[in-house]
């Protein structure tokens, strides 16, 4: 075969699997960002506070970084919880969302940054379980299992959400509250407290995005400012509060981004985010598949 | 004084204040020139280093006001417009050879079009896209400044600085010099706004944005005026920082400190007042200097992060606000 094609080919499939780990950071963001409108821009920066647990967790008891992601989701949950709980008391019901609130998120964002470098060092730190240095060769083409791996999880993980969106009682009513919180205290259920959960179970997705970031590639304190543009970009792209329409333009998302480091070099690939947010938000702010709000 | 005998109690008193541009300017500058002749009569260098360091951040906490203060839209990016600032400085000078004071002017152009730019394309939507889109724009800039060989690439530009410029005893002294007349016009700048037709409209659009509309209040181009304001006075800020320090890399001109502390000091010094933002960057300025001589510079950043998430929680209107309570 061609070898320009081969690169392209290789691209596209390793673009697809970074896809999964992009779905998996932009899901939680689709949950609080989306459905909740709680603009949490520390999502990134909890994620990557994640990839740290896991590594030190995954460390301490020789566990498998994947693992210990899904165990580190659950206190994560707890810590999401404790956020909503004071970000609701303090600016919501204050109606402060739009300046408080957002300082509030960024200071949110940069004392993690800072913590995380105070804790641990600005270096990069690594946890790689024994697949990461498998790869499968179907053809010409390389499938990494240090990438399908946590691409599958996170399939796994936002497949999980969707059906419980989709089929709990408690999952309507988040996708209820989304659409009108006060439609929703009229059937008797307190919005707070669902919107609570959720955001809960978005910084748990967050933990888990962080177990599949650790896998693929190294993790630093600042690893989380590359990723806010990304996040944003695939959730807005998405179409918000969807989460096949978040799965399909983190693919997208990750197939254009890998190709333009193949061609042209990894150090153009946050202008990339950058340029698909930027034209997002000026030609179709409504997302790619999304309908307007 | 014709406002002030209407019955409308708060309005008249604020046009009462908006016409003393005299007494304001005259304090300004005779402000400026006591602390001038202060430091220099401590003649130590020192002075001038801590004195140019709180005075870039009263115009950078100043700048973010503007449009953040007044019109409730958080610019994020504060380090990336500085930075695009002191980048254009030291391209002006490696292209042309021009000095500090071009170089000012020049990032005012740069920082106003990219603020126009971003606001252009996002400021038709709701403030929180404005928002995220200013977040990404400092790491893209750092992606173009890190692959821009001409100005020094990842590796930094270094600038070699005059010894000293002609009626100063040092080029520290210059610097402090001209930052503080760029400290004074920013407020300046900020004062006018607020107290003109211009911050009324912005101060309408903080307020509610579709009911201004309604008015008549031209919403967009208020915006682009203030974004374009706000991103010129955040270069100037930046335009003499390679001056500063002598040496520039991408990292530091970059810092996350510069973008938290241009939020953190104008909403814990009382965001939307020209007062706010001075009074919280003298505090937080003079705050951080003496824990970096003290202490480390991450753990001052810590705490910045901390006073900023504190203050917004429990005093939202900043320490002008707690005063207006109290009286």
């Amino acid at each position: 075969m061609d070898g320009d094609l081969v690169l392209l080919l290789n691209g596209i499939v390793s673009g697809l699997l970074l896809g999964g780990l992009y779905a998996a950071a932009a899901a939680g963001l689709a949950v609080s960002f989306g459905m909740l409108d709680i603009v949490n821009i520390a999502h990134p920066a909890l994620m990557v506070a994640g990839g740290f647990l896991v590594v030190l967790i995954g460390t301490a008891l020789g566990l498998d970084p994947l693992l210990a992601a899904l165990l580190l989701a659950v206190p994560f949950y707890f810590l999401g919880v404790a956020i909503y709980t004071f970000y609701h008391h303090f600016f919501e019901r204050r109606g402060d969302e739009a300046l408080q609130g957002l300082a509030f998120f960024f200071g949110v964002m940069f004392i993690i940054e800072v913590g995380l470098v105070m804790g641990f060092g600005p270096e990069q730190r690594f946890l790689d379980p024994p697949y990461a240095f498998i790869t499968w060769r179907i053809g010409e083409i390389d499938i990494p299992l240090r990438m399908l791996a946590p691409a599958l999880l996170a399939m796994a993980a936002i497949g999980a959400l969707w059906l419980f969106l989709r089929r709990s009682f408690t999952g309507l009513a988040i996708s209820a509250v989304a659409q009108d919180a006060e439609a929703l205290r009229l059937m008797a259920v307190d919005p707070v407290r669902i919107k609570r959960l959720a955001f809960g179970l978005s910084v748990g997705l967050a933990a888990i995005a962080g177990g599949a970031l650790v896998v693929v590639q190294p993790v630093e304190p600042s690893s989380g400012q590359v990723f806010i543009g990304r996040v944003f970009a695939v959730c807005i792209m998405g179409g918000m509060g969807s989460l096949p329409g978040c799965i399909l333009a983190a693919f997208l998302f990750g197939v254009v981004e890998n190709v333009t480091a193949s061609f042209y070099g990894p150090s153009w690939s946050p202008a990339v985010a950058f340029g698909w947010l930027l034209l997002v938000l000026a030609v179709r702010p409504q997302g790619l598949f999304g309908k307007l709000a | 004084m014709s406002g002030a005998s209407l019955p409308l109690a708060p309005a008249p008193a604020m046009a009462a204040s908006g016409r003393r541009h005299l007494p304001f300017w005259l304090g300004a500058v005779g402000v400026a020139v006591l602390l001038f002749v202060a430091l220099r009569a401590i003649g130590n260098d020192y002075g001038y280093f801590a004195g140019y360091f709180i005075l870039q951040y009263v115009v950078l906490a100043t700048a973010w006001n503007i449009l953040g203060g007044y019109a409730g839209y958080v610019n994020f990016g504060a380090a990336g417009f500085m930075a695009a600032g002191a980048y254009t400085a030291i391209a002006l000078r490696k292209a042309t050879g021009l000095d500090l004071l071009p170089g000012i002017a020049a990032a005012a152009t740069v920082g106003a079009l990219l603020g126009l730019g971003t606001g252009y394309l996002t400021l038709r939507l709701r403030g929180v896209y404005f928002s995220i889109a200013t977040l990404c724009l400092a790491v893209v800039l750092q992606t173009l400044v890190v692959n821009w060989d001409y100005v020094g690439g990842s590796r930094g530009a270094y600038i070699v600085r005059p010894r000293e410029v002609a009626p100063f005893t040092s080029y520290g002294e210059y610097l402090f010099l001209v930052m503080l007349v760029l400290a004074v016009l920013a407020v300046g700048i900020a004062r006018t706004v607020e107290v003109t037709r211009l911050g009324r409209g912005l101060q309408a659009i903080r307020d509610n944005e579709r009911a201004a509309e309604a008015v008549g209040v031209p919403t967009l181009r208020l915006k682009l005026i203030a974004t374009a304001l706000c991103g010129a006075l955040m270069a100037v800020a930046g335009a003499p920082l390679p001056y500063y320090s002598g040496y520039l890399n991408p990292e530091g001109a970059f810092s996350l400190a510069y973008a938290v502390n241009a939020i953190a000091m104008p909403l814990i010094g009382g965001a939307g007042t020209w007062a706010g933002p001075v009074i919280g960057a003298v505090l937080l300025g003079s705050l951080q200097q003496a824990a970096t001589v003290t202490i480390s510079s991450a753990l001052n950043l810590f705490i910045v992060g901390w006073m900023l998430v504190i203050f917004v929680a429990v005093a939202p209107r900043g320490i002008l606000g707690w005063f207006r309570r109290r009286r």
